[in-house]
């Protein structure tokens, strides 16, 4: 029988890659609790950003020269890598976008346009990042469409028994959920969404944005049809990320963004679209970020994405040990063994970001607000939460700094 | 508790903790309010004018929202009491921060001039005293609301 180690993260040597963790500030480390946000970038990263612009930095797809066609492979290069890191079929099916945001824009607009009409039915979850919200409320008003959304239970978790109900109440065309959500750590029943979705007669819009960095994702056993993503949550540049949609959607629709590099011929009477993923990919796009977004793939991949799923698990799972132990202190969503690497909570009678502020005296960074996600907020009953979130540099010494500095501002309040 | 004595001054939780002003006026001749979206703050500010028709007689605020916010707009009421309509229109938010005591940053800085800017919506309201643009920029970031 073979026996397999568990994957071990070493996040101290993982730190030192980070810049920003070995600084100090009134003598001490800041603890980074914020990549939900955002991450640090390691030096792997940058380096190769500086590297890419200083030696093979050129406009893409045009250039005979060999300085472009380097560029142009570097590019391309960072597209297979996008497509392998999701197990996609296909690099025609991976566009660059300039965020995960713009990626759901891309599909709501491209096909939801043309696609969504009276009678039909949008359907988002009650725990949406607006960027997933939004797009999708506003299409379908554009649209004559209806919307709705599935609502989640007291733990954080969506009740998939609403969906009978839903589907009772016109054409679903359209189910648009993210697979982990940026304000309670859920994991969501994507699959499960997907196959309702198709039973339906309808799509499958998955914002990854949450997932990509933390867990390993492939999008065919996902069942999905478009996913969205973005580098600056995986340790790479912001300015670019990703979709990947299945190829005959993304050809059956028409563009987002229009101009050069994304037409086969234009003509005083009549343009054509250029291929996939480029008919898609309209004007310069951040070149180098996109190249430097592979090399974060290569440096989250090199840590292995089972190594950090488990690691952000035993950080959470310690995290919600600890804040339990905090009298008057609540915490949202669903157990550890249920949730990813995020955990909301708030101080009975002190607002978050008052916390927040107490906590960024101690060298303690978490984000006090409604991550923007106002209607679970107000399914909570609550203005914001505090959020904390983890990634491959964080410690278990950080979360003790985080108690300790949240029992401080409870004193204060009290 | 060393840095924080020194930033969030006691004063700023005393009057977070035992706000000065709270409470409604019955028959208020102008009350606005007003939220930060941000943070989810929330202000109702009533006034009420002296015979002279200018004087601020007496005002009191209702309102939830995080320490700065409900500090600086108890702070505030105990500002203005006594003093004109024109004059408070016409206060530098710098008076209230000033007050205030603390460097704030910019996130910060809305929860602490959200009292000030629904009392200057609702003496704009009451009075047709001027709201200059820096508050009408504020306005578009904020949430007024309310009649005179």
């Amino acid at each position: 029988m073979a026996v397999t180690a568990e994957p071990k993260l070493d996040s101290q040597r993982i730190r030192a890659d980070f810049a920003y963790l070995e600084e100090l500030r009134n003598g001490k480390p800041v603890a980074f609790l914020d990549s939900a946000a955002s991450t640090q970038k390691p030096r792997q990263v940058l380096d190769a950003l500086r590297d890419f612009y200083e030696h093979s930095y050129a406009n893409v797809h045009r250039g005979v020269y060999q300085l472009a066609e380097r560029a142009t492979e570097g590019y391309e290069g960072a597209r297979e890598k996008v497509r392998a890191f999701v197990n996609a079929p296909s690099t025609r099916e991976i566009v660059f976008t300039r965020s995960a945001t713009e990626s759901i824009n891309l599909v709501a607009y491209a096909w939801g346009l043309d696609n969504l009409g009276p009678g039909d039915l949008v359907v988002v979850t009650e725990l949406e990042h607006h960027s997933n919200f939004v797009p999708w409320q506003y299409i379908a008003r554009r649209t004559g469409a209806g919307f709705r959304m599935i609502p989640i239970d007291d733990l954080g978790e969506l009740q998939l028994d609403a969906l009978d109900v839903i589907a009772r109440e016109g054409n679903v065309k359209v189910v648009a959920s993210n697979l982990v959500s940026n304000s309670l750590g859920t994991i969501n029943p994507v699959e499960r969404l997907a196959e309702w979705a198709h039973e339906q007669g309808g799509i499958m819009v998955v914002d990854g944005a949450q997932t990509a960095p933390h867990r390993a994702v492939d999008v065919q056993s996902l069942g999905c049809d478009f996913l969205a993503f973005s580098s600056h949550k995986m340790c790479g540049p912001s300015g670019v990320g990703a979709l990947w949609g299945k190829a005959e959607l993304l050809d059956a629709m028409e563009p987002f963004n229009l101009g050069g590099h994304m037409i086969r011929s234009v003509r005083y009477d009549d343009t054509t679209w250029g291929q996939l993923p480029y008919k898609f990919e309209a004007g310069t796009q951040p070149i180098a970020e996109a190249y430097a977004f592979g090399a974060a793939i290569d440096y989250v991949s090199t840590i292995g994405l089972e190594a950090i799923e488990q690691h952000e698990h035993e950080l959470v799972s310690y995290a919600m040990n600890r804040l339990a132990e905090v009298d008057g202190l609540s915490v949202y969503g669903p157990p550890p063994e249920r949730r990813a690497g995020i955990v909301s909570f708030n101080l009975d009678n002190v607002h978050p970001h008052d916390v927040s502020q107490v906590l960024d005296w101690e060298n303690v960074a978490i984000r006090g607000g409604h991550h923007c996600t106002q209607p679970l907020m107000k399914r909570l009953g609550v203005a914001a939460t505090c959020r904390a979130s983890f990634y491959v540099y964080s410690i278990p010494d950080e979360v003790d700094r985080l108690v300790d500095g949240i029992v401080k501002a409870k004193h204060a309040f009290a | 508790m060393g840095e924080f004595d020194q930033l969030y001054r006691e004063a700023i939780l005393d009057h977070y903790k035992n706000p000065r002003g709270h409470g409604a006026i019955a028959d208020a001749d102008a009350h606005a309010e007003g939220q930060n979206p941000l943070c989810g703050d929330e202000v109702t500010i009533y006034v009420s004018f002296a015979d002279d028709g200018d004087t601020i007689d007496d005002v009191k605020f209702e309102g939830r929202g995080c320490a700065i916010s409900q500090a600086a707009t108890s702070m505030l009421t105990e500002m203005v009491k006594g003093r004109g309509a024109r004059e408070i229109a016409a206060l530098p938010k710098e008076d209230l921060l000033e007050e205030i005591g603390i460097p704030l940053t910019p996130v910060r800085l809305k929860c602490a001039i959200l009292g000030l800017g629904v009392l200057k919506v609702a003496l704009h309201r009451a009075k047709g005293t001027p709201l200059p643009e820096e508050w009408s920029t504020l306005a578009d970031e904020l949430e007024f609301d309310g009649d005179g």
